[in-house]
């Protein structure tokens, strides 16, 4: 196995994470349909005899969603090459193991006997590099939209670690005594709910596991990178273009944002876009004092650039009739006010990263433009 | 049915805790659970593995998860979400429905080991809303007039080694008119 280096640039990282928002699977088939004999093995297994999962009205334990998706030992339908170059660029490098950590899911409606399953799953994010007690490795979320006949049944997140193992103590001398094992191998990963809180909030959504890991010290000194999806990519296509794009509906042409795969009017999946024209005002805002995110200081207002200050977070209506949630420059957190006018610009926050702000226009600005 | 006296498979002993065992008026917010213990034998983790067709070598060989940096065979995940869920419906039921199961795994359950899930109920809110009759059909079939509540409930299951599992569970249950 390839030996893998801890330290250093993350390179890898930088290819894996052009994978979020990749199909890992599309129009997956259960390989059964929904069924007694499983049901029963299950069951069985789990020492489950509650009456619900038996007889003529029986349905499935909600827990088995995954189980009806699963290859098998005749491997997976539908897995999408994304999501095999992913694990194949993650195993040359090394990280060959895999071990789940997290398990989300929802039930919308009972599965019963004779429910055909089809499934569609997306990577949702994909972990930079972390050191845990079995190893040092990559997180990888994926969801699963489960259906039943065609119909929604369900969604099911799912965590894995893929990792190279941490070295252990020399085999083939004496079996490890269970406490040994312990000490050496346990717990796979240290997840007690601690100080080691998210690190990353902010009026971005923030895509990482959370505080799912507290083994890399120090602040975080960028803004959570976007979260960017089959729903979205428009959007960010468009801020790359520096053009801020909304959504018109192609049926009520009613302009929508943020972006959404239907209109929340009228229900239809048939969209445009149209381009902001950069005008508007501030609907609303808060100011953030406290804990100080330096990442999220616009430094071109702050009395001392080097000092994470606070800094407001606005609510702007665009002129098109949209609210964008943003930052306001050029003016310092005190003096932003409802109703201030604002004019878009884009902004480079880091070496990877342009985001939509917004600037006071000069006329009439109380306090003036900084 | 949570009356049942004994069964096979996982977990023979179940502690019928009366001091906290939610009753005729429902579980509470703060309530918990009887504690649930479960042998984790070999033949659980394969059976396990097997019934959720999960056939990663790790969960039934465990030479191939030695080389894999594992110091023996462990139960996957999908056992332990089966549990969890198992868990709940055995002390809310029955006719409690299941409508979201979130877990995170730390210490692997190792054969040998024993594992005991503990529960406490966090929140409990009457279910309204125009989809009810859709999405409470089991509870409406059980107790036709009668009410239903979401309930909330944390989970966790230590094992020899530390925190094998913490989780939160969304149940949908029965509740008597008059209650909540």
């Amino acid at each position: 196995m390839t030996r893998v280096r801890d330290a250093g640039p993350d390179e890898l990282y930088e290819k894996l994470k052009a994978y979020e928002g990749r199909a890992a699977a599309v129009a997956g088939r259960g390989k059964d349909p929904v069924n007694e004999p499983m049901i029963r093995h299950w069951c069985e297994a789990m020492g489950d005899t509650d009456a619900a999962y038996t007889g003529p009205d029986a349905v499935a334990p909600p827990t088995m969603l995954q189980v009806w998706t699963m290859g098998g030992l005749s491997g997976h339908t539908g897995r999408s090459e994304a999501y095999d170059e992913l694990f194949a660029l993650l195993d040359a490098a090394g990280y060959a193991s895999v071990v789940a950590t997290d398990c989300e899911q929802e039930y919308l409606r009972p599965l019963r006997p004779g429910d055909e399953i089809t499934f569609d799953a997306v990577i949702e994010s994909v972990s930079e590099r972390k050191t845990t007690k079995l190893g040092t490795g990559y997180f990888v979320t994926t969801r699963t939209d489960v259906r039943a006949n065609g119909e929604p049944a369900g969604t099911h997140r799912f965590r894995i670690l893929k990792f190279a193992p941490a070295r252990r103590k020399p085999e083939g001398s004496a079996e490890a005594a269970p406490a040994d094992r312990s000490r050496q191998l346990s717990p796979a990963v240290n997840r007690q709910p601690g100080p080691a809180v998210n690190r990353q909030p902010g009026p971005a959504d923030s895509r990482r596991p959370g505080p799912t890991d507290s083994r890399q010290p120090g602040p975080t000194d960028k803004r959570p990178r976007p979260v960017i999806n089959r729903d979205n990519a428009g959007f960010w296509d468009g801020v790359a273009r520096h053009r801020l794009l909304i959504q018109r509906c192609g049926d009520c042409a009613r302009p929508r944002f943020p972006w959404l795969p239907g209109c929340n009017a009228c229900g239809s999946p048939e969209w445009d876009t149209v381009e902001a024209s950069g005008e508007g005002t501030v609907f609303s805002y808060v100011v953030m004092h406290h804990p100080p995110f330096p990442a999220f200081t616009v430094s071109d207002h702050a009395a001392d650039p080097a000092e994470p200050g606070p800094y407001a977070v606005v609510l702007v209506e665009l002129a098109e009739g949209v609210r964008i949630l943003s930052q306001v420059v050029g003016v310092p957190h005190d003096e932003v006010r409802i109703g201030m006018p604002v004019r878009l610009e884009f902004r480079r926050v880091d070496e990877e990263l342009e985001l939509p702000m917004f600037r006071p226009v000069a006329a009439g600005v109380p306090g003036g433009v900084r | 049915m949570s009356t049942a006296a004994s069964r096979p498979g996982a977990g023979a002993s179940r502690p019928e805790a009366a001091s906290s065992r939610p009753g005729a008026a429902g579980p509470r917010p703060g309530d918990t659970l009887p504690p649930l213990e479960i042998p984790v034998t070999r033949t659980l983790i394969v059976a396990g593995a097997i019934a959720s067709r999960d056939y990663q070598d790790v969960h039934h060989d465990a030479e191939l998860a030695g080389q894999k940096g594992s110091p023996d065979i462990f139960m996957n995940i999908l056992t332990t979400n089966g549990l969890v869920g198992r868990y709940i419906t055995d002390h809310l039921g029955p006719g409690a429905t299941l409508r979201k199961v979130a877990i995170r795994l730390g210490a692997p359950n190792y054969p040998g080991d024993t594992m005991t899930l503990t529960g406490k109920v966090e929140r409990v809110e009457r279910v309204e809303g125009v989809d009810r009759a859709e999405r409470v059909d089991r509870v409406e079939r059980d107790e036709p007039g009668g009410g239903a509540a979401n309930v909330t409930v944390t989970v966790v299951g230590t094992n020899g080694i530390g925190k094998h599992v913490a989780g939160t569970v969304t149940v949908t249950v029965p509740v008597r008119g008059g209650h909540g």
